[in-house]
């Protein structure tokens, strides 16, 4: 069996998609911690192009950006899958992984930017999950399906832990039971799901760190006027 | 019973040219179908309600969005025709790698070559330069980039080469000057035909962009 590495930093959930799918997978895998203020050569001669984390290391080969990851999981240990097997599902799931990075992941950084319109930038990211809530997620439990969790599961999962961290730092909500009930009732769904529940940060640890971010941006925001 | 598929496309586009490339390179019959993006049909509404964007592969009714997952899936479904990706999961990874950093950083970097100005414009040309000069090492002295065959990362790219005469015009540089290889590399590409004729005409592409910046009143 060859070596497996990740090279991850302990805040990132692109990091924790590749540590559920692994776990999910029963493949063992070393864990290297990595400071991003503080690059080392290890992360540097495994990704030298994006230079970030996650990167899977295989029997020496490196692998990078996580939802390229996930792929490679899926294809190198087929057990539990964790895509569909028809092709037009498989495209499917992979259009929601792509929404997930073309339209999700600017929401939320514009709303954890916004300084002074906080709340503007929280209506504009509810409304990109209202669109995952009605034309993502099915009457099924998981985007996965009503039992198993998939690869899109993962690679929302941010959004069922992250978030919450995300919005207190902000101080304004986002994913709420009232405006978007079946997406809330999936997340607190997928925070039970054994491999999820039991590879998390701490939460306490997350916070401050957002909370640190943000302090940063504020204190930017109010130097520059 | 046969298949019937239907491209949603517009002629200038990088990423349906992408899927006409891969359609050519497996023979599969298909109704092309130009969309007016600025007067969408229903059916384009209909079958990407989410963005509203070409292309679209409409395949026995179903639609397949996104360039790369469309072909994805026509490797897929047509997986006994002119393999696109790598059987080697590691090879399939690289290819994707490199695919998404075509996505990420050579396609902002070039939308700001023709639609900004002054010093915005010469960031987006040392950005774009930048970017393909990257391409270009990963290419290394390889007919292609998986190897000897023209596969999935050779098709993400190629597209784009439809504009280099748009970019060089308004940006006033040599893009062959900057990356030779690269450019043997897209020549090599264009001696196949499901590569010529699937990309547009240059010089139409620069006129189109012309008409569109006249449209959007950029100058």
């Amino acid at each position: 069996m060859e070596e497996v590495k990740l090279l991850g930093f302990w805040p990132s959930s692109f990091v924790y998609r590749v540590i559920w799918a692994l776990k999910l997978k029963g493949v063992k895998f070393d864990y290297i911690e990595e400071d991003l203020s503080n690059k080392s050569e290890l992360l540097l001669q495994y990704n030298p192009v994006r230079k970030n984390v996650p990167v899977l290391v295989h029997g020496g080969k490196s692998i990078a950006e996580s939802l390229v990851i996930l792929e490679y999981i899926e294809e190198t240990w087929p057990q539990n899958p964790l895509l569909p097997k028809d092709p037009h599902e498989k495209a499917l799931a992979r259009f929601w992984m792509q929404f997930g990075v073309d339209k999700i992941r600017p929401a939320i950084f514009a709303y954890f930017r916004a300084i002074g319109e906080e709340g503007e930038k929280a209506k504009e990211f509810q409304e990109v999950l209202k669109i995952v809530e009605k034309q993502g997620l099915g009457d099924q439990k998981f985007f996965g399906g009503d039992n198993t969790i998939g690869l899109v599961d993962i690679a929302f999962g941010m959004l069922a832990y992250w978030l919450e961290c995300i919005e207190e730092v902000v101080g304004v909500k986002v994913l709420e039971a009232s405006s978007l009930p079946r997406l809330h009732a999936w997340a607190q769904n997928f925070k039970q799901v054994p491999v999820v529940k039991d590879n998390l940060p701490d939460r306490g640890k997350l916070l401050a760190h957002y909370k640190h971010s943000r302090e940063k941006l504020i204190l930017a925001a109010s130097s520059s006027q | 019973m046969a298949d019937v598929v239907i491209l949603l496309d517009a002629y200038a586009s990088v990423f349906g040219m992408r899927v006409r490339v891969a359609l050519a390179e497996k023979g599969i019959k298909y109704e092309y179908r130009e969309e007016d993006l600025r007067n969408k049909s229903q059916l384009l509404l209909k079958m990407n309600p989410v963005h509203k964007k070409i292309p679209v592969l409409i395949h026995n009714g179903k639609p397949v969005c996104e360039s790369l997952i469309i072909v994805h899936y026509i490797d897929e479904v047509w997986k006994d025709k002119a393999p696109l990706l790598p059987s080697d999961p590691y090879q399939r990874a690289q290819a994707r790698f490199w695919a998404d950093f075509i996505d990420k950083k050579l396609y902002d970097a070039q939308k700001k070559i023709w639609t900004a100005k002054g010093e915005e414009q010469e960031t987006a040309k040392k950005e774009f330069i930048e970017a393909l000069k990257v391409l270009e090492g990963e290419l290394g002295g390889k007919p292609y980039f998986m190897g000897e065959r023209f596969g999935f990362l050779d098709i993400a790219l190629i597209t784009f080469y439809s504009w280099f005469h748009t970019y060089e015009t308004l940006g006033n540089f040599s893009i062959e000057a900057e990356c030779p290889k690269l450019i043997s590399w897209a020549k090599r590409c264009m001696q196949k035909e499901s590569v010529s004729k699937s990309l547009p005409d240059p010089k139409k592409v620069y006129e189109y962009i012309l008409e569109m910046k006249k449209k959007l009143g950029v100058e």
